[in-house]
């Protein structure tokens, strides 16, 4: 097979909050033999927030990131699901309207830049699957997961609207019955856990302005996994992780039960099948303990 | 090319629950061979006409118009009159469960009480509030330019499919849900409207639209591909652009990102965390001290900044449409 090779969009948390992700990212990258090409000059993508106050800047930030993917032709590759939906929506916005686009490139030019919309744009856990092959996975795991129960927890912007998953995928996976998480976790030799939770909201949009409400949809999720007796739970969002990790005193009050489990990076949890050390991964950078290995 | 119906059997688990009589509801199971031609409703018939005429649930126009038969089937919200069986078989496999819309709300079987439902329509003044010149000279016409505007809100039926999906109306009565906003920003958009209130009402903290968790849940379940979250997105700009967004931690939040891309490209959390809470974020220490001995909050000077600075503040001071 030949290289796969993308250019890496880290979006903010993997260089602050989460710097696991970053590490985990690179571990398995380098395991499966995928060269990254990180997109130094990106920005944020606005996180869903920018464009409740400017759409445009928010469009012409975006097509600025995807340029510079464009430039080094490559699919662009995100590690979060939201930077994922933010940029995806602007590719679909410019290359099915050219009057936007032609707005947006005239901002572009003044810094020297085009978006052409010659860049693919998927998440890394599709590139793994979609591009490397669970086939592969498989045979390169070391260390099977088969001890464990791991509850998937998939985020709302990967799935959904599924009209962008339908044209940004190569196998679009049902908002309603994704598959794709399941499919790395039993690849890893682990057993999925069915909960109904998994591909509910974990609330951290509105972390600020409604924690009630962030917080029971946190520990909704987290009680889910629980109930399904998982030992963990996986997540390819940060954001996700962010709020399942760390936020599960204000969830376990918010609706009146004890909840915390290890929450991994889908990064960590392939790259510990895959051979990697804890140290690689970053497991130490967790709230909820990580203390199975 | 011809036509062939086909033929599967298809186990359904079905709810029941009489609010007069029940204490708990329960499920009935039923087994039947269901054809490719038929939709959700056919079904709901069916277990009425052929199994249980106890069986309730509320249908009237059948052609996807009225939104009386909404239901859920495997926790997706599902207009019954319209959502053919065979792709609801392709989507969740030969064993369905049929549930009302909200289980909490059920008054007898699928049928359910939606008055919180309008209570938030009503709510959100939905109608064109201007003066009416009782004996108009000519039509008050609306141009087709003005009236894309609305961006198909109008087409709304009412069937509350986003309004029970939303996760926020699940564990906040007060939040007005996507049905609601939809409506409103359906009037805000009429050029005709002269509403002093509306924008205003849906623009509380506890149950506006700064509520939305961006869940795209709304958006995947309207049978009349609305798209209440988009609506949702145009309100909170109508409120930036309109000057009416109220300085709060929502509206500061979303504010704050250009000020950090503007200063870094990418984001300075824990300064974006502060811009919005202000003295408030005294709230979030003990997580933040948490967070900081497992090294997830880096140090002032270990924050990342983008390459080619000049480029994105250029971009910023160029692009930028809004003021707040």
């Amino acid at each position: 097979m030949e290289k796969l090779r993308y250019a890496l969009f880290t979006g903010c948390t993997a260089k602050q909050s989460t710097p696991e992700q970053m590490m985990s990212t690179l571990a398995v990258a380098d395991k499966l033999g995928i060269e990254l090409v990180e997109l130094t000059e990106a920005s944020c993508c606005g996180a869903s927030h920018l464009q409740d106050y400017d759409e445009f800047l928010s469009l012409v930030l975006n097509a600025r990131n995807i340029a510079y993917a464009e430039k080094h032709g490559l699919t662009m590759v995100t590690i979060c699901n939201t930077c994922q939906l933010n940029t995806a929506m602007t590719k679909h916005k410019l290359d099915n309207n050219s009057e936007l686009k032609a707005k947006v490139n005239e901002k572009l030019a003044e810094v020297g830049l085009e978006y052409k919309g010659t860049s693919q744009i998927t998440h890394f856990l599709y590139a793994i699957i979609d591009d490397f092959g669970l086939d592969k996975i498989k045979e390169m795991v070391v260390t099977p997961l088969s001890q464990f129960n791991i509850a998937p927890f998939y985020g709302c912007h990967n799935i959904r609207p599924s009209e962008l998953q339908n044209e940004t995928h190569k196998t679009p996976e049902s908002a309603y019955r994704p598959t794709s998480l399941d499919d790395l976790i039993i690849a890893c030799g682990g057993q999925n856990v069915d909960y109904e939770e998994k591909n509910k909201c974990c609330g951290f949009h509105v972390e600020l302005q409604a924690p009630k409400t962030a917080a029971i949809l946190t520990g909704n999720a987290i009680a889910g996994a629980m109930d399904g007796d998982a030992d963990w739970m996986v997540t390819p969002c940060p954001l996700c992780h962010l709020k399942l990790d760390t936020q599960t005193h204000h969830a376990s009050e918010a609706i009146g039960r004890e909840v915390q489990l290890p929450v991994l990076h889908m990064q960590q949890m392939l790259g510990l099948a895959l051979g990697c050390t804890p140290a690689e991964l970053g497991l130490k950078h967790h709230v909820a303990k990580v203390d199975f290995v | 090319m011809e036509h062939t119906i086909t033929t599967q059997k298809v186990k359904f688990k079905v709810f029941r629950f009489n609010a007069e009589e029940d204490y708990l509801p329960y499920y009935d199971d039923y087994e039947m061979e269901v054809t490719s031609e038929e939709v959700v409703l056919d079904i709901l018939n069916r277990i009425k006409w052929d199994h249980d005429g106890s069986f309730s649930y509320r249908r009237s126009c059948r052609h996807g118009i009225c939104g009386a038969c909404a239901i859920k089937v495997n926790g997706r919200s599902t207009l019954a009159c319209k959502e053919s069986m065979n792709d609801m078989v392709e989507l969740f496999g030969n064993e369905l469960v049929l549930e009302p819309l909200s289980k909490k709300r059920a008054i007898k079987d699928m049928v359910i009480d939606k008055a919180d439902f309008w209570d938030k329509h009503a709510a959100v003044t939905p109608y064109v509030v201007t003066d009416v010149d009782e004996a108009p000279e000519i039509e008050n016409l609306v141009s087709p330019h003005d009236a894309e505007a609305l961006d198909e809100a109008d087409l709304c039926i009412q069937c509350g499919a986003c309004h029970y999906a939303c996760p926020v109306v699940e564990v906040n009565d007060d939040f007005f849900g996507p049905a609601a906003f939809a409506a409103a920003y359906r009037f805000e958009a009429d050029v005709r409207d002269e509403s002093e209130s509306r924008l205003m009402d849906v623009n509380q903290m506890g149950q506006g639209v700064w509520d939305c968790v961006k869940c795209f849940e709304c958006k995947e379940v309207c049978p009349k591909e609305i798209d209440p979250i988009g609506k949702i997105t145009k309100l909170h700009q109508k409120l930036f652009q309109e000057g009416k967004a109220e300085s709060n931690v929502a509206t500061r939040h979303a504010v704050g990102f250009i000020h950090s891309i503007a200063k870094r490209g990418v984001l300075d959390e824990g300064g974006l965390v502060l811009y919005s809470e202000g003295p408030a974020i005294v709230k979030h220490l003990p997580v933040a001290f948490k967070m900081f001995t497992k090294g997830k909050i880096p140090m002032p000077w270990q924050l990342p900044k983008s390459d080619n600075m000049d480029e994105i503040k250029t971009l910023v001071k160029s692009s930028t449409t809004a003021k707040f």
